[in-house]
């Protein structure tokens, strides 16, 4: 699944030598810098970060929403030059637009993407995307009569129904209460699984890297962040949160990728971990964790 | 939904949650609570009217005006009753005139004679007088919304535009209608010169004056509605690709819609004020209009009629801002609408 340095071809997703930075003259601050990232198709790859790091700025290079200062990114090759549909985002904010009902959302971005279609066909396909979300009794319901996890939920049917080639996730569970966040995990492994598509996921949360990706990659602090060393994850599909609890190479993972942050941060700081350094926002998802990662 | 929810909601709608007690009342929901809401949301202004009613009662009869005492509330109400009575007179006299008309018309029909057929001349009433101010208000307000909006929303995609509409916008803002009125009617009586006008002169002078001071609530309010629109929304359109129509009908529109009706609401509220003072220079047979022949009567039921006129100016006013009100939260997606 994962690339090897001889594989044939070029890569689906890659990007090259990519800086970004905001401001100007003094107050120039540069965010991202020498970023190196392939993906093969149908890869899931994690950017793993803490907040700040930069790693909506990566998303927002990859969608083609900000232009990079230096480097190249390509899609299947072609150079990324502008938003398109063939990279379907699902922003942090959701981005819902609140006088759409859940459907009108979701077809909007069909109608958009599909201008071709008879329109019983773009209905069809809105409809079958709502219901994948498991919302077909919400359909008609305005995004603020929707708790987040369902907000989420439609989200993640707007960016699926537009087939794009890959999906670009700006930590897309940040919002969420551990419990949502749980059962949303879930639900994206089973969709990503049926669906098949390459997927960028950013997040905070290395616990839901470990569960959803073939690869972890962590972004080291900013500013001038850059990508450090890739993790693969190797672990069984599907993977039951309950049974992973208990896997040595999950736990040997968690604490590889983790305690790589924790050394980040404290180079970051000049201090020593545990000491003043701000602790990456790890969220435990119940108390067992807790007590796994102090013993260990 | 029951009835009674429909009915609290329109009331919600309307900005009338004042009276929600009493539908709840009507309903026997929890009675004692009910009655202590209405008593705080109805009783107490009720109270301040009375105490206004009484205050304006015992000072007018102790001023002397040049044409007679000034009116208390009974005066005003007989001069009210008054209008009404006129009105009613009027309308009896047109329909007796037009079935004298229809009969000699069907007398000259039947003897093979040619008809001219005459309109009834008669005055215009107190409520010819408010359906003409309405016309003209809306006219107006037509016609400011119709440039205002398309404006606002190009000043509002374009900051370089806005940055050189803003200091017009600022010095344009501030003008009395009564500044404006004079050029407008010069300019519309050598401009708009057919032989068979659709409408009046006055009643376009006055639209026009309308228009023009109603004009910038919503032009303001609409290029900060668009320029404030949520970035992601627009990063939708983005990544969607949306072609620059749908992006303006399905994004932009609707998400600025409350800031736009909100200047909407202000620019009625502009728009009825500076309506009396239009009527009353550009002779606009409205309300502006009935006040000023008033004045120049001088008779001793002046005051008290001007007084009705003042009442129903605040009235009508009171109501088109209610009604701005209920399409605002209607189309407003965010808060509780």
């Amino acid at each position: 699944m994962t690339r090897t340095p001889d594989a044939a071809g070029p890569p689906f997703l890659e990007l090259r030598g990519v800086a970004k930075s905001f401001g100007h003259g003094a107050r120039r601050t540069s965010v991202l810098r020498d970023v190196d990232l392939a993906l093969d198709e149908g890869e899931l790859v994690a950017i793993v970060g803490f907040s700040g790091s930069g790693k909506t700025t990566l998303v927002s290079l990859i969608a083609g929403l900000l232009a990079p200062d230096a480097g190249t990114i390509r899609l299947r090759g072609a150079p990324v030059r502008g938003p398109g549909p063939d990279r379907g985002v699902v922003f942090q904010s959701y981005a819902l637009l609140p006088w759409l009902s859940v459907l009108g959302n979701v077809q909007l971005a069909v109608d958009a993407v599909h201008a071709d279609w008879p329109r019983g066909r773009r209905r069809e396909h809105a409809q079958r995307y709502v219901e994948l979300v498991g919302l077909g009794h919400a359909a008609k319901k305005r995004p603020r009569e929707l708790s987040g996890g369902m907000r989420q939920r439609v989200a993640v049917a707007r960016a699926l129904a537009m087939d794009p080639a890959m999906l670009l996730l700006d930590e897309p569970l940040g919002a969420l209460d551990a419990l949502t966040r749980a059962s949303l995990q879930d639900e994206i492994e089973r969709i990503f699984r049926a669906e098949r598509k390459t997927v960028v996921l950013v997040t905070n949360d290395v616990d839901e890297a470990l569960r959803l990706a073939d690869r972890i990659v962590p972004l080291r602090p900013g500013p001038g962040a850059t990508l450090g060393p890739s993790f693969e994850v190797k672990l069984e599909r599907p993977r039951d949160r309950a049974a992973l609890n208990h896997d040595i190479t999950f736990k040997k993972l968690r604490n590889e990728v983790t305690g790589y942050l924790l050394e980040l941060a404290s180079q970051r700081s000049g201090g020593t971990p545990g000491g003043g350094p701000p602790l990456p926002p790890l969220r435990p998802l119940d108390l067992r964790h807790v007590d796994t990662r102090r013993s260990a | 939904m029951s009835v009674k929810q429909r009915v609290i909601r329109g009331l919600e709608l309307g900005g009338l949650e004042l009276f929600v007690p009493l539908v709840r009342l009507v309903a026997r929901e929890e009675p004692g609570e009910q009655l202590r809401a209405l008593a705080r949301a109805l009783g107490v202004p009720a109270l301040a009217l009375l105490a206004f009613l009484g205050i304006w009662s015992a000072a007018a009869s102790r001023i002397e005006a040049s044409i007679g005492s000034v009116p208390g509330p009974v005066a005003v109400w007989d001069a009210a009753r008054g209008l009404v009575a006129d009105h009613l007179a009027e309308r009896a006299k047109q329909r007796e005139f037009e079935e004298r008309m229809a009969a000699a018309k069907a007398a000259a029909a039947a003897e093979g004679r040619p008809f001219r057929e005459r309109r009834y001349a008669g005055s215009p009433t107190y409520f010819d007088q408010i359906a003409t101010s309405l016309e003209t208000v809306f006219a107006g307000f037509l016609l400011a919304s119709l440039v205002a909006v398309p404006l606002g929303i190009v000043c509002g995609t374009s900051s370089t535009l806005y940055a050189a509409m803003n200091p017009l916008i600022q010095i344009m803002k501030p003008v009395s209608p009564l500044a404006w009125l004079p050029i407008v009617m010069i300019l519309v009586s050598s401009l708009y010169t057919t032989s068979d006008p659709l409408f009046p002169k006055s009643f376009v002078s006055s639209s026009i004056t309308v228009a023009l001071c109603s004009l910038w609530p919503t032009l303001v309010n609409t290029a900060v509605g668009v320029a404030s629109i949520d970035k992601d929304h627009l990063n939708v359109a983005r990544v969607l690709k949306l072609p620059w129509k749908t992006r303006l009908r399905r994004i932009v529109v609707p998400a600025s819609l409350p800031y736009i009706f909100t200047g909407l609401r202000l620019s009625l509220g502009v728009g009825w004020m500076v309506l009396i003072a239009a009527e009353m220079l550009s002779q606009n047979p409205g309300l502006g209009k009935f006040v000023w022949d008033m004045f120049q009567n001088g008779s001793s039921d002046t005051l008290s009629r001007i007084l009705v006129a003042v009442f129903t100016i605040g009235l009508i006013g009171f109501a088109l801002d209610r009604t701005m009100v209920a399409l605002q939260r209607i189309v407003s997606h965010d808060a509780h609408a």
